[in-house]
């Protein structure tokens, strides 16, 4: 075997390639529970190119036949309907997994100095995932695929004088057609998948350059070494320490992943909506049109705000302001230590006002603008939906998470960082 | 653990929101559990393919699957099968669209996912919801989805049905109303700011008793439910398979791990 390996690396670098990557990787001894998720999500884009494959096998992209094509995997594709049902939740889960593991970098300054680049890779991620999930929604040619997308692409008309033509341009089509699901599959199955596989490359080359962070936000390469291993005090090799441990993370999350897969595959109608089980209908929209989950957050920001000087393009550019500005996060934050652990009450307290923002226009999302009711056709409100008022005062605390940071995080009383971390 | 607990009450939580959107005010009957119940599946596939078949296709549904309700391919070809001759074939109609679209307004939809877009409460209260009304092109209503354009096919056996109104001067009552019909009733806001029960009534009577024609709409929406995903008993029985085995994985895996960390100061 040696041998072997002697003669593969005078030709390509494979053992440098592994100890730098993994093998020999020294990564922090104290990561907890929130560090599953970065090893879980590259876990799940492993999955959904694997499950995607074998659904391409059978599906058809085109408007007469994408439906039925969805039913002949479901019914007559042997294990057709596991592959189809691993990867409609494997889409929503790895969004579960994504933000769990944005809210890690939160709370623990992953994307503070020196990590910076790692942090925007990652945004460039979510962005990219963001648009696989939007161009594979089209797919199963339902109501809510055709509808939310014709949703998403006129968000593009709204655009001053070159947004019409810019929405014709994304569709091939003046409405969604089967021009439109064609190049949504090529997206889908092509282009995306390339760019997320080059992305996660990067973010993961960027992430073992600088080495990681960890709940305590000490530095380890700044550590002095252990004499006896030679390895910073709080270092440890991710090879087989991490590796072991990643595992019983991947086996837990495929527990609930296989609860949901094999038991709840519509996950009470936010991983399936029941309105796609509809074939598409260009001449009868639906009452309702909500996105699915993982964007309501931001649809509801879009709604909540108000058409001014005729145009609806402010609330299109809110939501894309609120997903863009996780960019600026590095910058924004100014606070002497990393960690959640040593910061402040006045920082836990915008961090809980940012998150409570984030799952209640989740959930204002996905419901009727007028579930709460209106306010008395009176001073102060005149009768406007109460989950509209809601929406814009949650979209306000949104932002004000980022944009107040350069100030909170300076005033704010932490707590010196250790030189050590905290362990067991 | 207590993490665990805790992402476990999160997707409860979530899943929690399930409910299927209806009409306010609809007070709808549970449609009878009987999922396991072979023989009500089988005779809810009879009297689909007798009934609904003649309109409504199942275009992915193939005669042969029927073998998981246990019939067999004789029965399937001797009983079940009027439009085609290939127990392969799937249940389509022979009725042109746009006939269909110049009897109905729309042509009927198919009814292989039905039950994945309605649930199940939602169509055994349809089928139980026609009333007769002179006002609509059928001579029919329905409570659940008004002004469809379905005419009530099923009438000779269920007899014919009248819309019931009473009214109430407070909301408290009418809901106690609507709760006192045991059954599929509406309570809906008037234009002088009182309160609508609405339900519906016998008028004349069909073929079976109204316990029969319950039990027969409730053997067909089981039918229609088993249609809609008929690969769902298989993914269940597997389901317990699989997360007993990631059980014993998991346990595998916690104990390498802890080996592993053991020798960690």
């Amino acid at each position: 075997m040696s041998k072997f390996m002697t003669w593969v690396d005078e030709r390509f670098p494979l053992t440098a390639l592994w100890e730098s990557q993994w093998g020999k990787y020294i990564a922090p001894k104290n990561f907890n529970f929130w560090y599953f998720f970065g090893s879980l999500a590259a876990f799940i884009l492993v999955l959904q190119i694997v499950t995607g494959i074998w659904l391409a096998m059978d599906y058809k992209p085109d408007a007469a036949k994408a439906f039925g094509s969805i039913e002949y995997i479901m019914r007559d594709v042997h294990w057709g309907w596991l592959i189809r049902y691993m990867h409609s939740t494997g889409a929503s889960m790895f969004f579960v997994v994504v933000y769990l593991h944005m809210f890690r970098g939160l709370i623990y300054g992953s994307y503070r100095k020196p990590r910076e680049l790692t942090w925007l890779f990652g945004c460039v991620i979510y962005l990219a995932l963001m648009a696989e999930a939007f161009f594979g929604y089209l797919l199963p040619w339902g109501q809510m695929s055709y509808w939310g997308a014709q949703v998403i692409v006129n968000l593009f008309s709204t655009i001053p004088g070159i947004g019409e033509g810019l929405a014709v341009w994304i569709r091939g089509d003046y409405t969604i057609s089967d021009v439109t699901l064609n190049r949504f599959f090529a997206f889908h199955v092509a282009a995306l998948p390339l760019v997320l596989v080059a992305l996660v490359v990067m973010h993961l080359m960027a992430l073992h350059e600088t080495g990681s962070n960890n709940p305590d936000g000490v530095e380890i390469k700044k550590q002095p070494k252990d004499p006896k291993t030679g390895l910073p005090l709080d270092g440890i090799y991710s090879h087989p320490y991490y590796t072991v441990k990643d595992i019983v993370g991947v086996i837990g999350f495929l527990i609930v992943f296989s609860a949901i897969v094999f038991f709840l595959p519509n996950m009470g109608g936010f991983f399936l909506e029941a309105n796609n089980f509809i074939p598409a209908d260009p001449l009868k929209t639906p009452q309702e049109i909500a996105p699915v989950w993982y964007f309501t957050p931001y649809y509801a920001m879009l709604r909540a705000v108000p058409s001014f000087l005729e145009t609806q393009v402010w609330g299109v550019i809110v939501m894309a302001c609120a997903v863009l500005i996780f960019f600026a996060l590095p910058w924004l934050d100014r606070a002497p230590v990393k960690s959640i652990r040593y910061r402040g009450r006045l920082y836990k307290g915008f961090l809980i006002a940012f998150i409570v923002s984030f799952l209640i226009l989740g959930y204002l999302g996905t419901v009727p603008v007028t579930v709460w009711g209106q306010f008395a056709d009176a001073f102060p409100f005149h009768g406007a939906d109460r989950a509209t008022v809601v929406s814009r005062v949650l979209t306000v605390v949104y932002f004000a998470f980022f944009l107040l940071m350069p100030w909170y995080s300076v005033r704010d009383k932490t707590r010196p960082q250790p030189d050590r971390v905290r362990w067991p | 653990m207590k993490k665990l607990a805790m992402i476990a009450c999160a997707v409860l939580a979530f899943a929690g929101f399930a409910a299927h959107a209806q009409e306010a005010g609809l007070r709808m009957a549970p449609a009878p559990d009987n999922r396991l119940d072979v023989a009500s599946l089988q005779r809810g596939a009879r009297d689909f393919v007798n009934y609904c078949l003649t309109c409504h296709s199942a275009q992915y549904m193939r005669y042969n699957r029927l073998a998981d309700i246990g019939l067999t391919p004789g029965q399937i070809t001797g009983n079940l099968m009027f439009a085609t001759s290939k127990i392969g074939d799937t249940m389509t109609v022979a009725m042109r669209e746009d006939d269909a679209k110049a009897w109905f307004g729309a042509p009927p939809p198919d009814l292989s996912v039905e039950a994945r877009v309605r649930g199940r409460d939602w169509l055994y209260n349809y089928l139980l919801g026609f009333y007769r009304d002179d006002k609509s092109a059928t001579g029919w209503n329905n409570l659940v989805f008004p002004n469809v354009g379905m005419p009530n096919v099923l009438w000779q056996l269920s007899g014919t049905g009248k819309r019931i109104e009473r009214e109430f001067d407070d909301e408290g009552s009418a809901e106690a109303a609507a709760i006192a019909v045991k059954g599929l009733a509406m309570v809906e806001p008037t234009k002088d700011h009182k309160y609508m029960m609405v339900s519906i009534g016998p008028d004349t009577p069909g073929t079976m008793t109204r316990t029969q024609y319950e039990a027969f709409v409730g053997d067909l929406v089981n039918y229609l439910d088993y249609m809609s995903e008929p690969v769902r008993d298989e993914r269940i029985h597997l389901g317990i398979i699989v997360l007993a085995f990631l059980g014993v994985l998991f346990a595998l895996a916690y104990a390498l791990k802890r080996d592993y960390w053991k020798a960690l100061h």
